[in-house]
Formats: C-alpha cells, structure tokens, sequence
C-alpha cells in the first residue's frame, strides 16, 4: 500500500543521503521524494512517497526516527490531507492537435509556460492522480519531455 | 584564550573523562598528535588501525567508558571500518577520530582523501565532518553524548587538518541540545503491567537474554528478576557473561550452536522474555517456527529493534535497568500469588531438566589427541575468577560460548554480529590497557590469529601480559566444518598449509611461546604461560577436524539440532 510520509529533519549537509541510504540500505522503496527548507531555514521538510505492508511502514516509521537529524515523521495515511504536485510536459503541438491541447489545459486547469511553432510547455498542478489522468490525455498527442516534481502534503484544518 | 582546533579536540576529550586513546598517526592529525603530549591523555600506538579502533572497543566493552581511536585520512580511515563495523552490529560506544583532507581539497581526489563520512554512514550511529572550527566542541560533546546514550554505537569525527590549525576562543557547551535525539529510558508503567500479568498465567517462560543487558549493566535487575520467579534464562552469546553459566536457572546459549535445552525451551515456551535481544538469525534459525507457541514480551531500548524480524505481543522501550526494576516492583506487588506461580510452572522445570540430563553439552574426549572443549575447559579451571576473555571467529568461539561458562558481565568480548575475525587480539589489548592487573585472554584460531598478529608488538611495546590461547587445527575450521557437512568435504580453501611455529613468532616479537601437542601437555602450558610475565602465546595442536556441536544447520528450525556429526 502507498504511504506519504512527512519527514521533519535538521538542514544539515548530509542528510539527504542519511534518508535515502536507509531507504537503499534496508531495501524500502522510494517512490517519490520532495526536500526544501521550511519557514525555519534551520529545518527540512521532506516528503517521502513509500509503500510496503505495515510491518515494513512501522520499519520506516522506526527507522527515519531512528536518524539523529530526524526531528518528526508523521505518515499521512488514513489522515485527511492536502497533496499537490507539479508536472512540466512538453507535448507535441501540430497544426491539427494545438487545439486539442489547449482545450485539455483549459479543463485541467493547467497553464502553458513555453510557445514553439510545434510545441507547447505545460505546467500542470494537482494532486497525483489529477496528473496522471492529464498526462494520459495528452500521451496521444506525443509528450516530449516529463518532469514531475513527487507530491508535498499538509495535514488539513489548524 | 584562543585555541587550535586539534587544542580544542583534545581539552573536549579530556573533559569527557578520556583517559586513554588507541591510534595510529598520519599526514592529516600530526597536529593533534604534535599537542596530544600537552594533555593527560594516554596514546596506545597500535599497529594497524583497524586493531586501533578493536582495542577502543574493548575498552569501551570491558570499562563501559566510551572507547576512542585516532587515524589519519585515506587508508588510515579506510582501515577503521571493519572496526567501526563491529564496534555498530554489537553496539559498543566508540568515538572515532579521522584526518581529513584541507576543506578546500575536500573532493579533488587529494592524496589520502577518502569520503570517510559517506563510507560509514551506514555502520555509525551517526557520523559528522567538522567544516567550521565553531562547531568543533559542539560536534565532539554531541558524539560522545550519542556514543554512550540510549542504544550505545559508534560515532565518526572527520576532522579537516585546516581546521585543526585554525584558532578561536574555546568554550565548552555545558549540556547537548538535539531536538532530533531522545532516547526513551523510563519503561511504560502500564506495559510493566501487563507484562507482569503475562508472566502471572505463564505455564511455561523462558527468558531470552542479549547483549543489550551488558551494555545496560542490567545483570542485578536481571538476575532479582529472574529468582523471584525462577523462570529459566537463555542467553545470546553477546549475553552470555551477564547471566551466571552455571546458575541452576541458566540454560546456556541458544541459536545455531546453542544447548539442546536452550533450543528446545524456546520452541516450547507459552511466554518468551526478550531482554535486550534482536532476534538475530543465528539465533532464531527458521523464522516462522522460532517460539511458535509463546506470547513474546520484547524489552529494548532501540524501538527499531522491536518487531523487526518476529511478531511482538507487548513491546516496552526502555532502559532494561529500569524496566527489569520496575517489572521485579510489579512482582513484588503479586508477591502473594508467586509461591503459586512458581509451583505451577515446576512440571515446565522438570521437563527442562530432563532435556538436560538427556543431551547435555558435552564432547568426545580423548587421551591421545588435544580436544578443543577440553583446552577451553582447563583455561576456565585454572584462570583467576575475574578472567577477561576475548575471542577471534569460528569455531574456538563456539566452543568458548559452550564450555567457558562465564559468571560476572563485562568479562567476554566477542564480535557477535559482524563476526570479525581478528578481533579478539586487540580487543584483548584494549582490555588490558583498562584493567592492568587483571587477567586477560585471547581465546584464538590460527586463521584468525593471523590477521592481526602484528598487535604482539604492542603488547610487547607496553607490556601488556595478553595470554594468547591458539587452537591450531591448521584449518579454517568453521568453513570446513560446513564444507564437510554440507560441501561433501570439499576442503576448498580452507587448509592452512604452512604450520607456522607460533612459539618463534611470539619469540619475534619478543613476547614468550608455549606449545602443547598432547593432552597431558594443556595443563602444563596453561600454568606455565599464567605464571610467565608479559605477552605468552599458548599453541594448542587440536584435534584438526573437531566439529562444533550441536548445530542447527542453515534454515533449520532451532529445534532440528544435528547433536553429533
């Protein structure tokens, strides 16, 4: 089963490898993974997409706090929550499919970010899913070149 | 006043009560080296670092100090690891000091540059390079505050040879501030509770004993725990000096080359105590029918440890000190019920000690041809009560788990976990530098004697008295114990075909050597090379295709033991 899971850890150099040495070291999986400062620049927020069956989830759990650079970890399975994601695609725009595209950014929301005479940029923010679902849309009509920037999430309400 | 930053390293080990230190010079720490006379701090110059970073464990192991090395960069820092390595599996509390390249050649393939911090992250508990002078005092009072705290392990410095030149003010931070480090040291009143209830309607408990309660010094609170309600105790073989061998509840070592007894308790208990143990597969053998029939209770420090290879059914994360107090509390508060508990559960005894007297540990003896067992045994008979012994890997480590039976903690050194042959000498040394008076014992094979025998310099140099027991079988006698059970006794590789005169390489180095080729010989030996001052080698000529029994054969159930080959 999918996790998300929300990693609090010290700006430290070296940290990024502490988390994913102990994710490549005991065989976890990383699906996705996410990592900037938070309003405290002495502080990191990494957001981890894993999946496993419990015990292995309760590994991770143990593990990551295990890390002495770690300060919280809180997965937000089973918790409501905010998740967002950003896509660039770079998708083939010809004469007969530019139309096509341009409706889907307009229903998706989605926003071009780059204009060639055969192609376009897209950027595309949504939860996962939302962007699996445009870029399936738009595959058809050959896509370039993907970017995806792994899910950040926030618990909801204060 | 202004201070360098080797300055700085050394007043911050001197103010964490570091008396001793275990290292080998270089390029990169000839600063700290140049001032380290300046500090009451005593260098041992070993001959390799990776015997270095061993004796600082046995040190660590047998004092419960944190034990400290020191190495230079590259090759130096490189040597330590299989040290480190060890020192991480057996969680023993160890800072380690490196040399590293000038920051500003950090990444330029420098001579001797080695990303040391990249090479151990996954074998320290945590490991830090020092890039600002400013950090420097607050970096060594962090690592020696999480080398010794909650589940101990070693801690890497790297240390750039700039910042041991550059200067400023020195001034020692009074406490450690991590918001990320807490370890949980007060065990769960609640889950004491049900644990104490769990034992209350247990027919049948073992307690199953790890390393964990040596590094806790738990062994009081064990044993009260364990005579109040006489439930039989099973060690690991990191547990095994921790617990009285030969208390009457005591069932020896279990696992893979464990007692009979041991295994069979295990795979018959209702209830199973876990003390400071992580179910190591040497131990469990086949997974799913380890303790198949028992609720376990699993104490520990480390959470991560807890549900890590076996079911838990009540988990306590705590220091074992305290939580085997507060367990003997809740006892005591049932004290009313426990004559019954205990009547009850004597049929569980009586069964127990008919496996016992049925297959105990035992061996083939002989009056023509050295038995390993019995060289073990007169070691134990003739050595003093306070013994430290220290082993190599293989099969002179079994057979000193099986018939050494040890008494009083702190008193066996052995790789567990990483199982690092070569080990045992510089432990050995480590231990002797801690405890001058006392004897100390380094119970080897001639395999892995020979790869770090270069430390009887260092005895000889200091004059640490080591007695140096070898089981010379001229084999890699625990390979080709597999290679004859399960290989049809292909002996790949495993015979050592240069006999090496022991007697003479002891002699080399100045140190004094014994050789015992016949059984009436061991006596004679052992009280010779007791009585002999300074570093003696006792050769031992063994039966050479002595096989360590009983055995649990790979991916066996531990109840499926081989009791003879």
């Amino acid at each position: 089963m999918k996790h998300t899971i929300s990693v609090l850890v010290e700006n430290e150099f070296g940290v990024l490898t502490r988390v994913a040495g102990l994710f490549s070291g005991r065989g976890f999986n990383i699906e996705s993974l996410s990592v900037a400062p938070t309003l405290d620049p002495s502080a990191s927020r990494m957001t981890i997409v894993t999946s496993g069956d419990d015990r292995i989830l309760e590994q991770i759990n143990k593990q990551l706090n295990k890390l002495i650079d770690t300060i919280k970890v809180t997965d937000f399975t089973g918790q409501d929550y905010v998740e967002r994601e950003m896509a660039l695609v770079k998708v083939t725009a010809e004469e007969d499919t530019r139309a096509e595209v341009l409706r889907i950014v307009d229903i998706f929301r989605a926003k071009v970010v780059d204009v060639t005479a055969r192609s376009y940029t897209l950027e595309i923010t949504g939860a996962p899913t939302k962007l699996n679902a445009v870029i399936d849309l738009l595959r058809p009509m050959g896509i370039k070149e993907l970017v995806r920037s792994g899910p950040v999430v926030m618990g909801r309400g204060l | 006043m202004k201070k360098t930053g080797s300055q700085i390293l050394l007043e911050c080990l001197q103010r964490e009560g570091v008396d001793t230190v275990f290292g080998y010079p270089g390029g990169t720490v000839i600063n700290i080296y140049h001032d380290l006379a300046d500090y009451p701090i005593r260098h041992i110059l070993t001959r390799h670092e990776q015997a270095a970073v061993h004796a600082a464990d046995g040190y660590a192991r047998t004092t419960g100090k944190v034990g400290v090395a020191i190495a230079t960069s590259g090759p130096g820092a490189t040597n330590t690891v299989t040290g480190i390595a060890t020192a991480y599996m057996d969680s023993v509390p160890l800072v380690v000091i490196t040399g590293q390249v000038p920051t500003p050649l950090i990444g330029n393939d420098a001579f001797q540059e080695v990303d040391i911090i990249g090479i151990t992250r996954s074998i320290t508990k945590h490991n830090y390079l020092v890039q600002d002078i400013q950090d420097l005092a607050r970096i060594v009072k962090q690592a020696f505050y999480i080398a010794r705290t909650g589940r101990p392990g070693p801690v890497l410095i790297d240390l750039p040879k700039d910042v041991q030149i550059q200067s400023t003010p020195f001034e020692y931070p009074d406490k450690v501030e991590m918001r990320g480090y807490k370890p949980t040291y007060s065990g769960n009143l609640r889950q004491v509770e049900k644990a104490a209830n769990l034992i209350m309607t247990a027919r049948k408990p073992v307690i199953y004993v790890g390393g964990g309660a040596s590094g806790a010094d738990a062994s009081e609170e064990l044993l009260a725990f364990a005579e109040m309600t006489r439930i039989p105790v099973t060690t690991t073989l990191l547990g095994m000096a921790v617990f009285p061998q030969r208390h009457t509840q005591s069932l020896g070592m279990l696992g893979m080359h464990g007692t009979y007894y041991a295994n069979m308790a295990v795979t018959n208990a209702d209830l199973l105590i876990a003390v400071g143990s992580r179910f190591d597969d040497r131990v469990t053998g086949k997974i799913s029918s380890f303790a198949p029939h028992a609720k376990i209770i699993h104490i520990d420090i480390d959470p991560t440890s807890i549900k890590k290879n076996v079911r838990v059914d009540l988990p306590i994360v705590g220091d074992l000190k305290d939580v085997l107090k507060k367990l003997a509390d809740a006892l005591e508060k049932r004290s009313d019920q426990l004559p019954a508990l205990i009547d009850t559960m004597e049929p569980w005894r009586e069964e127990i000690d008919a496996w016992k007297r049925g297959y105990p540990m035992t061996y083939q003896s002989s009056d023509s041809v050295i038995k390993p067992q019995y060289v073990i045994e007169q070691l134990r008979e003739l050595c003093s009560e306070d013994a430290i012994v220290t082993t190599e890997v293989g099969q002179h480590q079994m057979w000193t788990a099986q018939f050494f039976a040890f008494s009083r903690p702190r008193t066996f050194l052995t790789s567990g976990g990483l199982g690092t042959m070569g080990y045992g000498l510089p432990a050995a040394l480590g231990a002797q530098v801690a405890f001058p008076d006392r004897q100390v014992i380094d119970i080897s094979g001639d395999g892995s004697f020979q790869m770090n025998s270069q430390e009887l310099a260092t005895l000889v140099q200091y004059g640490l008295p080591v007695k140096i027991a070898i089981l010379n079988n001229q084999y890699l006698g625990m390979v080709r114990q597999w290679q004859e059970l399960f290989f049809d006794r292909h002996y790949s590789q495993t015979r050592m075909e240069l006999p090496i005169d022991f007697v003479k390489l002891a002699e080399a180095y100045g140190a004094t050597g014994f050789s015992a080729s016949r059984p009436d010989q061991v006596r004679e030996v052992i009280r010779k090379a007791f009585e002999t001052p300074g570093p003696v080698i006792m050769e031992f000529k063994v039966d050479r295709e002595e096989n360590v029994m009983p055995m649990v054969p790979a991916g066996a159930a531990i109840n499926e033991m081989v009791l003879a080959s």
